[in-house]
């Protein structure tokens, strides 16, 4: 890149046009575009390579009218390389097709702002980028038109912008004639953004932007990285959570073809060779005794019992309403059920990988990553160099799902890269993926209720113990005396009506490392609260939708996508031999309601269909939304029927997906997606789908068996899938 | 050496004979189209044509198939011509994308056996990739696409 990757940036107000210091390399290169001329093949050459100008942290523009976005959010499937692009182009005026995207560096400007670190997740990206790279495209715009009404001595207001140009009556400058005059310009004083009524590109359906690459094989993800001279690594790591390296002996992989070197480090020990297959050949030759750690005597049964013993305490309260205690004692048709989640992996179906090379100017780090910032931290740490130089090169992710807002593969690779002093590509093994995950945490959930003498819901308690991902992720960073906001999700907006209402969170450590899983602890929450209320309705004896109907009268958006669903889904009304479950929720600014249609021939079961309604206010790209909400489905549901990682001794059990299954297609039921009309704000929408499988399913099995499932996965709870 | 026949193009590589096919492609040979997701056949991203049949190349020893014709997702087409290129484009179906190749490879493999494959049919011949993302309903989609374009275009010939 042409600037310095670090220049951080002030307010959108103060950020002008900063030109770069270099021009892009390439020798002869199309110089501008000539009045008039609009097509590429038309453009004329010059001597002078273009030179290119930074407008903003997000936005280049070259004299040859190139525009180029920084997009400051990784590319995991979710679309951020369509969708915010789109974006920018919407207010720059230009077709988003022809802007070249490239994943930003690592930087302060790129911190996202509701997460408060340079990351992909939580659902962020587009409800980040609205503003922001709205902002950052109406500045652009507004310099360029001030640019052009001062060349013409035309009234800015009567200049319009189409296509890469800014037009006045019959004239027209494009923005490469205009770039450099518009960085010369004072700030703008004001800049407007259109309004939704304006929109070209915005709520279209436009193709995904990298779906040529993944269908002829050249999206380059991190596994697909080649240097010259690269060589490759396979790690060995601790079979047991926590340990580490006591002594090894690597005769025997070293005697093995290829084999470059065997090097301790930081977290195991790594074979270097000429393949990868040699590498892993000779990785599992390797001879090691591991010293024990403090999850050695780990198991299923110690996490659940711990987590079973620690429910008994009192955690901190999320919402505090009426007077429970009183509704409790006076109101005494109770209701009281207990739910237990287990750990999850991510599975990407990419392995951990990273490559590693040294270079003159410092060590280019190339990674799958959501954390461009934490991945150079990491990087700094294992080669002792500055930040300055350390570059991170973000390739497209084969999947994240949270596993990637880690960066434990970095560390080794940067040790080994730096110990041969040759570039090194160092991939984990599926096994190793599977076995050394930041697992999604377990949580044991109690939930009560109690009736008042007319059959009204009075009294609900919540009480929520799991670990905190937020207090290993970033510590520090959740205050003291306050509930990690990502142990609480889909509990603390508990949306239903009802005088007397607790919800606390106790935070309590299982001995091994959490991570955030796609949809974090809305899976967890969900899960209870909607199985719950499904049972509150068993026992009001009404209608699993009616008697949330019931309660949600103060929460129109609530209750809309209720109504969107059951009407979808033909609820009360299945087809023979059929049931139905419905789930609610709001999370990442979305409101969704699902109905699982399921049937059961004696204990086998088939998910038959999925009916989803969506209010995720306004759509950038609709097809991008029904794409996230059918994978989240999917997602969901292989959770919910297959997924529980067991550990016995500080082992995973799990190894490869013959012991941890994913869904496959023969599998997958129809999926059906009702996206509402809404101009609210634009909800996230990476992640909301997956926590509502679930309840729904789970509601279902109720309505077809009596039996309620307070336990997770299905297939662990006497069903056949 | 061993000689093999990659994309229509002889290619010999100097590698053990049990390397699995896959490596040989991806490291040897550069074409990291195909991808590395278990090792153990048990998620199809590895998959390629050898012969024409899909194979699992994480678990196919190099060696096996000196001489025959191997084709990867680099070789379907030049410029994603192939008409199930064509109906996954049209239908949007990657997300993350990392599983596509060998979906696609499984994909054509089922067309060519069987040019209007029923639900049932995709199923049986597909259960072998798995997609972590959950494109399983496009692919399903673009696999009817793929076939009804295939079957249009036939119908074209013959009149």
């Amino acid at each position: 890149m042409a600037t310095s990757p670090r220049s951080v940036i002030g307010d959108l107000s103060r950020r002008g046009f900063m030109k770069s210091t270099a021009a892009v390399a390439g020798g002869l290169v199309i110089a501008c575009y000539l009045p008039g001329c609009s097509k590429p093949e038309e453009v004329a050459k010059q001597s002078g390579p273009p030179k290119m100008i930074k407008a903003n942290a997000w936005l280049q523009i070259g004299t040859d009218g190139s525009i180029t976005m920084f997009c400051d959010k990784s590319e995991m499937g979710q679309g951020v390389y369509t969708a915010l692009p789109t974006l920018l182009a919407e207010e720059l005026g230009v077709d988003p097709t022809t802007i070249k995207v490239e994943f930003a560096p690592p930087g302060n400007e790129y911190v996202n702002k509701l997460l408060g670190a340079q990351a992909t997740g939580g659902s962020t990206s587009v409800r980040e980028a609205w503003d922001k790279i709205r902002m950052a495209g109406a500045e652009a715009r507004t310099r360029l038109i001030a640019a052009a009404a001062k060349e013409w001595k035309a009234p800015p207001q009567s200049c319009s912008v189409e296509d890469g140009y800014v037009l006045f009556t019959n004239r027209r400058l494009s923005f490469g004639e205009l770039v450099e005059a518009a960085a010369a310009l004072p700030p703008p004083e004001h800049v407007q953004v259109k309004g939704h009524n304006e929109f070209k590109y915005v709520g279209k359906v436009l193709p995904r932007f990298d779906t040529p690459s993944k269908v002829d094989g050249s999206a380059q993800y991190g596994i697909d990285m080649r240097l010259p001279g690269m060589l490759y690594a396979a790690l060995a790591q601790p079979p047991e959570l926590g340990a580490s390296v006591k002594s090894f002996n690597a005769d025997k992989a070293k005697a093995l073809p290829g084999v470059r070197d065997v090097l301790q480090t930081s977290s195991g020990v790594a074979v270097v060779a000429d393949t990868w297959w040699q590498a892993k050949t000779a990785r599992d030759a390797l001879d090691i005794q591991w010293a024990a750690g403090p999850a050695a005597k780990l198991t299923n049964a110690s996490i659940y019992a711990g987590l079973k013993t620690a429910s008994g305490g009192q955690g901190l309260d999320v919402r505090k309403e009426g007077d429970v205690a009183a509704g409790w004692k006076e109101n005494t048709r109770h209701v009281e059920a207990t739910y237990e989640l287990p750990l999850l992996a991510h599975a990407t179906l990419e392995p951990q990988n990273c490559t590693v090379e040294f270079r003159d100017d410092g060590c280019h780090v190339y990674a799958p990553t959501q954390v461009q910032q934490m991945a150079q931290s990491a990087a700094m740490k294992a080669s002792g160099l500055p930040a300055e130089k350390v570059f991170v090169h973000t390739t497209f992710l084969g999947g994240g799902f949270g596993r990637r807002l880690d960066v434990d593969f970095v560390p080794a690779a940067v040790e080994c890269a730096k110990a041969m002093n040759k570039p090194v590509k160092l991939l984990w093994t599926r096994e190793d993926d599977t076995t050394h995950d930041k697992y999604r945490p377990p949580a044991r959930n109690t939930l009560s209720g109690a009736f008042d003498g007319n059959g009204k819901l009075n009294t609900v308690k919540v009480h929520l113990v799991a670990p905190s991902i937020t207090s290993r992720w970033a510590p520090g960073a959740v205050p003291q005396g306050t509930p990690d906001p990502f142990a609480i999700e889909a509990a603390h907006n508990f949306p239903y009506d009802v005088p007397n209402l607790h919800i606390d969170y106790l935070q309590h450590e299982v001995g091994l490392e959490v991570g955030y899983w796609r949809s974090v602890s809305h899976a967890l929450n969900c899960f209870t609260v909607e199985s719950f209320m499904d049972e509150l309705a068993a026992e009001a004896k009404m209608d699993p939708v009616e008697f949330r109907r019931s309660l949600l009268g103060k929460q129109p958006r609530w209750l809309s996508v209720l109504d969107a669903a059951a009407h979808k889904a033909n609820w009360g009304q299945p087809p023979a031999g059929r049931y139905q479950g419905v789930a609610l929720m709001s999370g990442y600014d979305t409101y969704l309601a699902q109905v699982a249609e399921i049937s059961l021939d004696g204990d086998k079961l088939k998910v038959h269909r999925i009916v989803c309604a969506i209010d995720c206010g306004q759509m950038v790209n609709p097809g991008i939304v029904q794409a996230q909400a059918e994978g989240g489905i999917i997602f969901g549901l292989t959770a919910a029927l297959f997924s529980e990682i067991n550990v016995v001794n500080g082992k995973v059990q799990e190894t490869n997906f013959d012991k941890y299954r994913l869904l496959r297609i023969n599998e997958a039921p129809s999926i059906e997606i009702h996206l509402l009309n809404s101009d609210e704000k634009p909800g996230g929408m990476g992640e909301p789908t997956v926590a509502l499988v679930a309840p729904a399913v789970c509601n279902a099995i109720y309505a077809a068996t009596g039996k309620r499932l307070r336990k997770l996965p299905i297939a662990k709870q006497g069903f056949l899938i | 050496m061993i000689k093999l026949t990659v994309n229509g193009q002889p290619r010999d590589v100097e590698v053990a004979g049990d390397t699995p096919l896959l490596w040989v492609l991806r490291d040897s040979l550069g074409l990291t189209g195909t991808k590395y997701g278990c090792g153990m056949s048990l998620c199809g991203a590895c998959t390629v044509h050898v012969d024409g049949a899909p194979t699992r190349s994480c678990i196919t020893p190099v060696e096996s198939v000196a001489g025959k014709a191997i084709t990867t997702i680099e070789g379907l087409s030049p410029d994603r011509s192939h008409p199930v290129q064509k109906a996954w484009m049209e239908i949007d179906v990657p997300q993350c994308g990392y599983c596509q190749s060998g979906q696609i490879m499984s994909a054509v493999a089922l067309l060519k056996q069987n040019p209007k494959p029923s639900d049932a049919d995709i199923d049986a011949a597909m259960s072998g990739n798995i997609c972590r993302c959950g494109t399983y309903p496009r692919i399903r989609k673009a696999i009817h696409k793929a076939a009804a374009g295939a079957s249009s275009q036939t119908g074209t010939e013959a009149g």
